[in-house]
C-alpha cells in the first residue's frame, strides 16, 4: 500500500517543526549573529508559535487550506527575509497540492518542489549562495529519487533529511551571496547558515511526523 | 549590555505608546504597528509610505507628518515590517492619488514590501509604485551581494519626496524625484563600537578598544573591514575618499552634506566629524548647498557616524527647504 500524507499528518509535521525551532531558537540566533543580525531564531520561534496558535484554533478542510493557512500567518508573523521566503514556500506547495485531503508520497514530493521554486522565485538564490536553497535543494532532489526508485516514504524523508543536514553543513565554507551576510563577503566564510540551519530542521521534522505514515 | 527597557518582549510597543502620547498629531495603530499623520489620507496627494525594523529612530515613525512621510510601518528591532502592515498603512494613506513605497535596499525589507506590493494589487484598486533606496558605497561588489544597502539617503528622499507630493504631483512624478534622489546620493558609515539588539541583551559584534569597523550598514552587523582606531579627520578621509571616487559631486549646484550619528556618538563629535568633511568638500571643489547634523539613522546605541552627500539641483533644493513638520525635522512650518 502507498503511504499517504493526509491533513492530519501534515498538521504534526508543521508541529513537530515548531518544537524543533523553539528548541533550536538560541541556536538560529547565534548563527545569525555571525554573520547576521541576530534575530533567525526569534523570528521563526515568533513565526512557528503562531503558526500553531492558527492550527489549534481551526480545523482544515483540505492539505492546500492548511498549508495556506501556515504559510499566510509566516508571512504575517515573521518579518525579515524569513517571513517571505517561508511563506512562500508554504504558499507554493498548496497551490501545488490542490483541494484533496490525502497526498501521496510522489504528489507530497512534488509539493515540495514547487515550495522549493517558490522560493527561488522570491529570493533568486542559486545553489552555492549560502541560503537556505543549500539545505532545501538536495532533500527535494534526494526525495525524488528515492520515491522514484520505489522506497517507502518515511525511509526516503530520512535520506531527505541526511541530503539537507550535508547541504547544511556545505554552507559552511561557502560565501554568502544572498542576504545580509552577502556583505560579509570572505568573512562569511567558516559559518553554518542560519536559514539552511533551519530548512534542516523542516525536513528532519518531516522525517520525524510523516515516517509513520 | 545595560538598557532603559522594562521587557525586551515589550520594548517597540512600549516605544509607540510613547510616540502616541509625545506627538499627538499623529495616529498610531498599535495592534498593526503603523503611525500615520494625524489627517491621513490626506486628500488630493500621492500617500508616501516606508517602514523597517525599528532601532533606526528617528527612522521612519519621527519622518511622518506634513511634508515628509504619510505612514510608517514599524518591525520588530532590526527586522522588516511584514506585507499585512504595508497593505494596511497603503489602504490608509490612500486618497485617490496613489501611494508611494520607498523600501531601503535589505533582503527582507524588499521581499515584504514586493508581497505587499502584489497583495495590494490583487486586493485593492490602488496604484503602488515602490522606488528602493541603495546608496551604501561600501558594498563594492553588487554582482555577489545582494546589492547596495539603503542608509542614509532615505532621509534625505523622505523629505524632497514628501515635500513633491505636498505640491500635489502625480504619482509618476513624485517616484521619479526619489529616483532622481537615490541616484544622486552616496553614504558610507563607520563603527567606534557594536550595538545590542534588546532580545539579544549582548553586542552582536566584538569589537576592541583599538579598532573600528569602516563600511557597515545600519543592524549592527559587521562592515567591509576592520581599521585600526584613526582620528576623526583620518575617518572622514576614509568615508570620503570611497564616497567622492563613485560619483561626481563638483561643479553644478552642490551638494547636501548630512553627517549622521549611529546612536550613540554625541552630536560635539558630529560636528567635529562635520568640520572635517567641509574641510574636505572645499579642497575637491564640492559646494555645500545645505547641511544635516544629528542622529537620523541609527543602530540603536552604535557609537560611529555615516556620511551621506546628495547631488542636488534648483528643483531638489527647492524641495528640501519646502515646510516640514515631522518629530524629526521641522522647518518652514
Amino acid at each position: 500500500m502507498t503511504a499517504q500524507v493526509d491533513v492530519e499528518a501534515l498538521d504534526r509535521w508543521i508541529r513537530e517543526f515548531a518544537g524543533l525551532v523553539a528548541v533550536n531558537k538560541d541556536l538560529l540566533t547565534q548563527l545569525d549573529s555571525a554573520i547576521g543580525d541576530a534575530d533567525h531564531g526569534a523570528n521563526m520561534d515568533r513565526g512557528m508559535t503562531a503558526v500553531v496558535a492558527a492550527l489549534n484554533g481551526t480545523t482544515s478542510a483540505s492539505v492546500a487550506a492548511l498549508l495556506k493557512q501556515v504559510g499566510m500567518t509566516l508571512v504575517s508573523t515573521v518579518g525579515g527575509a524569513s517571513g517571505p521566503l517561508y511563506g512562500t514556500f508554504f504558499l507554493r506547495m498548496a497551490t501545488a497540492s490542490g483541494e484533496v485531503t490525502t497526498l501521496d508520497g510522489p504528489a507530497f514530493a512534488t509539493a515540495l518542489r514547487a515550495g522549493l521554486e517558490g522560493v527561488v522565485a522570491r529570493g533568486k538564490a542559486e545553489a552555492g549562495d549560502k541560503t537556505m536553497y543549500d539545505a532545501l535543494a538536495p532533500a527535494v532532489e534526494a526525495l525524488g529519487s528515492a520515491l522514484a526508485a520505489a522506497v517507502p516514504l518515511g525511509e526516503a524523508l530520512r535520506g531527505a533529511t541526511r541530503a539537507a543536514e550535508g547541504g547544511r553543513d556545505a554552507t559552511t565554507p561557502m560565501r554568502a551571496r544572498k542576504g545580509r551576510a552577502s556583505y560579509l563577503g570572505e568573512r562569511s566564510v567558516g559559518h553554518q547558515d542560519p536559514g539552511a540551519t533551519s530548512s534542516a530542521l523542516l525536513i528532519a521534522a518531516a522525517a520525524a511526523a510523516l515516517a509513520q505514515s | 549590555m545595560k538598557k532603559l527597557i522594562n521587557d525586551p518582549a515589550d520594548v517597540v510597543p512600549e516605544a509607540l505608546r510613547g510616540v502616541a502620547a509625545a506627538h499627538p498629531e499623529l495616529r498610531v495603530d498599535h495592534q498593526r504597528k503603523i503611525i500615520y499623520r494625524g489627517d491621513a489620507p490626506a486628500q488630493g496627494k500621492v500617500g508616501l509610505i516606508s517602514g523597517g525594523g525599528s532601532g533606526h529612530e528617528p527612522l521612519h515613525g519621527g519622518f511622518v507628518g506634513t511634508g515628509m512621510l504619510d505612514a510608517a510601518c514599524v518591525g520588530e528591532v532590526f527586522t522588516s515590517p511584514v506585507p499585512d502592515q504595508m497593505l494596511e498603512a497603503t489602504r490608509g494613506v490612500d486618497s485617490g492619488a496613489g501611494v508611494l513605497h520607498i523600501v531601503k535596499n535589505y533582503t527582507g525589507d524588499v521581499l515584504n514590501f514586493e508581497m505587499a506590493a502584489e497583495l495590494a494589487a490583487a486586493e485593492t484598486g490602488i496604484d503602488v509604485v515602490s522606488v528602493v533606496t541603495d546608496d551604501d558605497v561600501a558594498v563594492q561588489d553588487s554582482l555577489y551581494t545582494a546589492g547596495r544597502r539603503g542608509v542614509g539617503v532615505a532621509v534625505l528622499l523622505e523629505k524632497i519626496a514628501g515635500a513633491a507630493a505636498e505640491e500635489g504631483r502625480s504619482l509618476s512624478e513624485v517616484a521619479e524625484v526619489a529616483r532622481r534622489v537615490n541616484a544622486h546620493g552616496r553614504s558610507m558609515g563607520m563603527a567606534l563600537t557594536s550595538c545590542a539588539v534588546p532580545a539579544a541583551g549582548k553586542p552582536t559584534f566584538d569589537l576592541p578598544e583599538t579598532e573600528m569597523e569602516v563600511g557597515i550598514g545600519i543592524h549592527g552587523e559587521p562592515g567591509r573591514q576592520r581599521l585600526p582606531l584613526a582620528s576623526a579627520r583620518q575617518v572622514a578621509e576614509y568615508l570620503l575618499d570611497s564616497i567622492l571616487v563613485d560619483l561626481d559631486f563638483a561643479g553644478g549646484d552642490g551638494v547636501i552634506a548630512f553627517v549622521n550619528g549611529m546612536g550613540g556618538t554625541p552630536l560635539l563629535e558630529l560636528y567635529v566629524m562635520y568640520h572635517e568633511v567641509v574641510t574636505i568638500l572645499e579642497k575637491a571643489g564640492v559646494r555645500v548647498a545645505r547641511s544635516l547634523v544629528g542622529p537620523y539613522i541609527t543602530s540603536l546605541e552604535m557609537a560611529g557616524c555615516s556620511v551621506t552627500l546628495l547631488k542636488v539641483d534648483d528643483e531638489l533644493l527647492r524641495l528640501w527647504d519646502a515646510p516640514v513638520r515631522t518629530p524629526a525635522l521641522r522647518w518652514g512650518l
